[in-house]
C-alpha cells in the first residue's frame, strides 16, 4: 500500500525558505502570491495492505523521525 | 579522564575534537563508531563533533541523534557523565532530546563561516570554570542552521534556571546589531542541561586552541575540563 506524508511547519515558526521562495516568484513575474510556506512530502511503500496498521505504523514513523514535532506539524494521507 | 569521540558518517571535525581533547584535557581520546551500542568502560567525557552528520539529510543531527551509540550517550549522561556537542553535535542533542529547543536554519539563510565573540554566562560549571563570569571570548562559527528556537515556555524554564552557556556579542559584550550571526532567540549560542553536565553550542572553541590559527579563547573550555578532572579525583 502506498502513502504519503506531508510535514510542514507549525504557525508562528519563522520559515526563511518560504520567504525567500515567495520574493523569488515575485521577481518571475507571478502576482498575487501572498504567503508562501516550505514542507516536505515523503511518498513511502508499504509491506502491509491494511489502513490500520498503515496508520499507525506511520504516525510512529512521524513521531520518530519524520517531523520533529517542536517545530512541524505531519499529516498521513494512504492511497 | 577518559574521553569518547563520537564519530558518524558525515562528521568532519572529530580530529579537531580529540586533538583539543587530547592536548589540554590530557584525557585519553578515544573514536567511537555510531554504530558501536556501548561506550568505552570509564569514559567521563563523551563529544559529539562538528560535521555534516548524515549530509544534514531530513533535519540536521535527526538520523544521527538516532544511531545506536546514542542510547550509551543517553545514559551516560543520565548518569551524570559529561557530554560536549559542538555544532552539529549541538543539533544531536536537540533531536536526541538531550537539550531542550530545536536549531532551525539561519533567519538570512546564509552559512556564516567567521569568527564571533561570545559572552560567558556562568563559570560555575565543569566546562567554563577557566574563563572569568561575563568574559567575552573570540572563537569561530560555521554553519547553516544554528538559529536556536524554543516556545516562549521552554525559553522562559532555561533562563531561568541559569542555563544558558553562552550568548552571541561584539567584542565589547554588546548585543546590538549583526553580533547575532542566526537569529536565534536571546542570542543563545549555547545552552545546558537541567544537571549542567551536558553542553551544546554552536561556536567551535576546539578550532582555537593554538596561537598559530589566531587565537587561543577556545582553551578555556578544555582547560575547565581537564580542571574538573583533577577535582573530581581529588575527592
Amino acid at each position: 500500500m502506498k502513502a504519503r506524508v506531508v510535514v510542514t511547519l507549525k504557525d508562528g515558526i519563522l520559515d526563511p525558505q518560504g520567504t525567500a521562495i515567495e520574493g523569488a516568484l515575485k521577481s518571475l513575474g507571478i502576482a498575487g502570491v501572498n504567503n508562501v510556506r516550505q514542507g516536505k512530502i515523503f511518498e513511502i511503500e508499504l509491506a502491509t495492505n491494511d489502513p490500520i496498521t498503515a496508520e499507525r505504523l506511520l504516525r510512529s514513523a512521524c513521531e520518530k523521525l519524520l517531523a520533529n514535532q517542536v517545530v512541524e506539524n505531519f499529516q498521513v494521507e494512504l492511497r | 579522564m577518559k574521553a569518547a569521540i563520537i564519530l558518524f558518517p558525515g562528521s568532519n571535525r572529530e580530529r579537531d575534537a580529540l586533538r583539543a581533547v587530547e592536548k589540554i584535557v590530557q584525557a585519553k581520546p578515544s573514536v567511537v563508531w555510531h554504530g558501536e551500542h556501548a561506550l568505552p568502560a570509564g569514559t567521563d567525557l563523551a563529544v559529539l563533533p562538528g560535521g555534516f552528520s548524515y549530509g544534514d539529510y531530513l533535519r540536521c543531527g535527526a538520523i544521527a541523534a538516532r544511531a545506536p551509540i546514542m542510547d550509551a550517550v543517553r545514559a551516560h549522561a543520565g548518569r551524570g557523565g559529561l557530554v560536549l556537542g559542538i555544532c552539529n553535535g549541538f543539533q544531536i542533542l536537540v533531536e536526541a532530546g538531550l537539550l531542550p529547543g530545536v536549531l532551525m536554519r539561519n533567519a538570512n539563510l546564509r552559512f556564516i563561516c567567521r569568527m564571533q565573540h561570545l559572552s560567558v554566562e556562568r563559570v560555575d560549571t565543569p566546562f567554563t570554570s577557566h574563563y572569568a563570569k561575563g568574559q567575552v571570548i573570540k572563537v569561530a562559527i560555521a554553519h547553516g542552521e544554528g538559529n536556536y528556537v524554543a516556545d516562549a515556555e521552554t525559553i522562559a524554564r532555561v533562563e531561568g534556571e541559569g542555563r544558558v552557556a553562552f550568548r552571541y556579542c561584539d567584542a565589547r559584550g554588546g548585543r546590538e546589531g549583526n553580533a547575532n550571526p542566526n537569529g536565534s532567540v536571546n542570542d543563545i549560542a549555547g545552552i545546558y542541561a537541567e544537571r549542567f553536565n551536558v553542553l551544546g553550542l554552536m561556536p567551535h572553541p576546539e578550532n582555537l586552541i593554538d596561537p598559530l590559527v589566531g587565537g587561543t579563547d577556545g582553551r578555556g573550555v578544555f582547560e575547565s575540563l581537564a580542571g574538573f578532572n583533577k577535582e573530581v579525583r581529588a575527592c
